[in-house]
């Protein structure tokens, strides 16, 4: 699969969708780290035979994407790639859980198949509000959001290193692989054994840039925290769509509006 | 081996994220009373290295497909435990982040299968006291092979412990297992091969980096055993506590296997004895009691009365799968007008 690598690490692109101007991409990255949070608690928190009361909730990303402007493709790629995992791990529940619960129009739907669906829908629901927030949100700014949610200092630097040095790294591993292609015919040089050797020579160079960038950073006044230019502060916006979402989110757990409307279209 | 959102109800993924990030702030605080300096950009270069080498691949020995490292016990063994599970954090943060693996609400169970049990369990208990300064090269090749063996096997387990806890998959415990550990010990033997020879690499190539690595986190003391025996007791008995509360408030899993054998979605309730005992203090304490955040009373009666729950009267089920072919419809013609405004004003 040479096109997974490709796609799997293709992060850059989202990282600078994360940069346009919209009105979803101004709101406070902490409002929206929260508000994603409690979508994806409350998305969870439906039973596995709930299907219809789902889909309302395909509101929050549709509503990301268009108003952010985000590239529809690129989203569901993503989910895709990631799929395998809970695919599997839902593919059982048909052949086990074989009571039926509805039957539409004399076929009969068994309660697994009803629960794998779900678990799929869940599977888009979640996955495409993580990645529809690392889109429309700049990763400095939710790192400086974790800061003010007292998580602790060290892992917010953490992360924000690992953030400036993995695109530095990745093209370094992207040149190693380039050069080992070149030199190697077909499947040599991909034995284990010179695998080792090049990820050991890759490691000592990485400690080693790592020293410099100590020597580089101490020069410079490093003091053990990480500034950024410009303080992000809560607007009004901000608390609104805060508000605005989080209850629509509940109402929607609360009342089931897919069968209310399907009630009121059955009876006309 | 990354657990998924949508396999997960949220007491469980709620309690392993308050877990993972006890954790977090627990070696945050360890580190910063006694960390060097230079320890910051390392970490982070390390952390970055990690995703970086895994875009190299290698042809696996016997199968002849390819697969990358995981990479979690050799930062152990470089960092130490504290450091190695920050960094181990991290890169699962920005993988669940930009990659989608797994997910947010999944992110706490991921850090704990792949943090807690190579960085706590296996890296004191076996790495550490099989490994010391002066170990050969062939002691440090059967402990990581052990000692990754434990972290993968562990991890895999409670994989399908979460799974199991959430009640969203139907697999079954025993075939879950079977199919989760043999792979992971297969995975566990190569990556342990690995990690033992790029550490013995880096020994034989740069002996100095390793040593000054390990003066710069000297000044941590090592993990004592008993207090991560005492740590992980307590953990297991919280964690363990707050699930079955949890678990017992269930609506699904349990309660459709439960309405199975006997009919009726709850168990005949024990008169004395420690259950009622237990459940007054579920029913005080649950906040969000049988994950119905308050229905009304009609509902609420609908789903206690004498119709069995799962079994859906024919007409709301039609009304069901039409009203959400509805709102899906309304949901997407509204994101497209969106998105039409916004070319046209562009």
């Amino acid at each position: 699969m040479p096109n997974f690598d490709k796609e799997y690490f293709n992060i850059g692109y989202l990282d600078t969708l994360s940069y346009r101007q919209t009105f979803i991409h101004r709101i406070n990255p902490g409002i929206k780290l929260v508000v994603t949070l409690v979508f994806i608690l409350i998305v969870v928190s439906f039973s596995k035979y709930e299907i219809h009361r789902l889909m309302p909730y395909f509101a929050f990303p549709v509503f990301l994407i268009s108003a952010g402007e985000i590239p529809t493709g690129v989203i569901l790629k993503k989910i895709f790639i990631v799929s395998p995992f809970v695919l599997f791990a839902g593919m059982f529940n048909p052949m086990l859980d074989t009571t039926i619960v509805y039957t539409i129009s004399g076929v009969p739907v068994s309660g697994g198949w009803v629960s794998y669906v779900s678990i799929i829908i869940k599977f888009i629901l979640t996955i495409s509000s993580a990645l529809l927030l690392i889109a429309t949100t700049s990763f400095p700014g939710i790192c400086s959001a974790l800061e003010k949610l007292r998580v602790p200092k060290v892992f917010v630097m953490q992360l924000l290193f690992i953030y400036r040095y993995l695109f530095v790294l990745a093209e370094e591993a992207m040149r190693i692989v380039r050069a080992r292609n070149m030199r190697a015919f077909g499947k040599h040089g991909r034995d284990i054994k010179t695998f080792i050797n090049i990820i050991g020579t890759f490691l000592i160079r990485s400690i080693e840039r790592s020293e410099r960038i100590y020597h580089a950073i101490c020069s410079r006044g490093f003091d053990g925290r990480i500034r950024l230019l410009r303080d992000i502060k809560f607007k009004f916006t901000d608390i609104i769509f805060a508000l605005l979402s989080v209850s629509v989110f509940i109402i929607l757990r609360m009342y089931d509006i897919a069968e209310l409307i399907g009630d009121a279209v059955l009876k006309f | 081996m990354h657990m998924a959102d949508a396999l997960l109800s949220p007491a469980v993924g709620t309690t392993f994220w308050a877990g993972s990030m006890g954790i977090i702030v627990y070696c945050a605080k360890k580190l910063k009373e006694n960390i060097d300096e230079r320890m910051i950009p390392l970490m982070g270069v390390l952390g970055a290295f990690i995703f970086a080498a895994q875009m190299i691949n290698f042809t696996i020995p016997a199968t002849g497909s390819s697969g990358h490292i995981g990479g979690g016990m050799i930062l152990a063994a470089l960092l130490g435990p504290y450091a190695a599970f920050i960094v181990i954090a991290s890169v699962l943060t920005i993988q669940s982040l930009f990659f989608a693996d797994g997910g947010i609400l999944a992110l706490g169970c991921n850090i704990w299968n792949m943090g807690v049990y190579p960085c706590f369990i296996a890296y004191p208990l076996i790495y550490r006291t099989m490994v010391k300064t002066g170990s050969g090269s062939r002691r440090i090749l059967i402990a990581s092979i052990l000692s990754v063996i434990a972290g993968l096997q562990l991890g895999a387990f409670s994989v399908v412990l979460q799974t199991m806890l959430s009640g969203r998959s139907e697999l079954p415990f025993s075939t879950f297992v079977y199919m989760m550990l043999p792979i992971h010990l297969a995975i566990g033997l190569v990556e342990g091969f690995i990690t033992a020879s790029v550490i013995n690499f880096v020994k034989s190539m740069r002996p100095e980096i390793i040593e000054s690595i390990s003066l710069s986190r000297s000044l941590s003391q090592g993990v004592s055993i008993k207090k991560v025996f005492t740590g992980f007791l307590i953990m297991a008995a919280l964690t363990g506590g707050v699930m079955s509360w949890f678990a017992s408030s269930h609506p699904d899993g349990l309660e459709w296997s439960i309405e199975k054998i006997y009919g009726k979605p709850e168990l005949p309730e024990q008169e004395h004895g420690i259950a009622p005992a237990l459940k007054q203090v579920q029913d005080k304490t649950a906040f969000l009691p049988g994950y119905n955040f308050k229905q009304s009373d009609e509902a609420s009666t609908k789903l206690k009365g004498g119709e069995s729950w799962p079994a859906i009267g024919a007409g709301t089920s039609v009304s069901g799968i039409i009203g959400s072919i509805m709102v899906l419809g309304i949901i997407l013609l509204l994101g497209a007008g969106i998105k039409i405004l916004k070319t046209r004003r562009a």
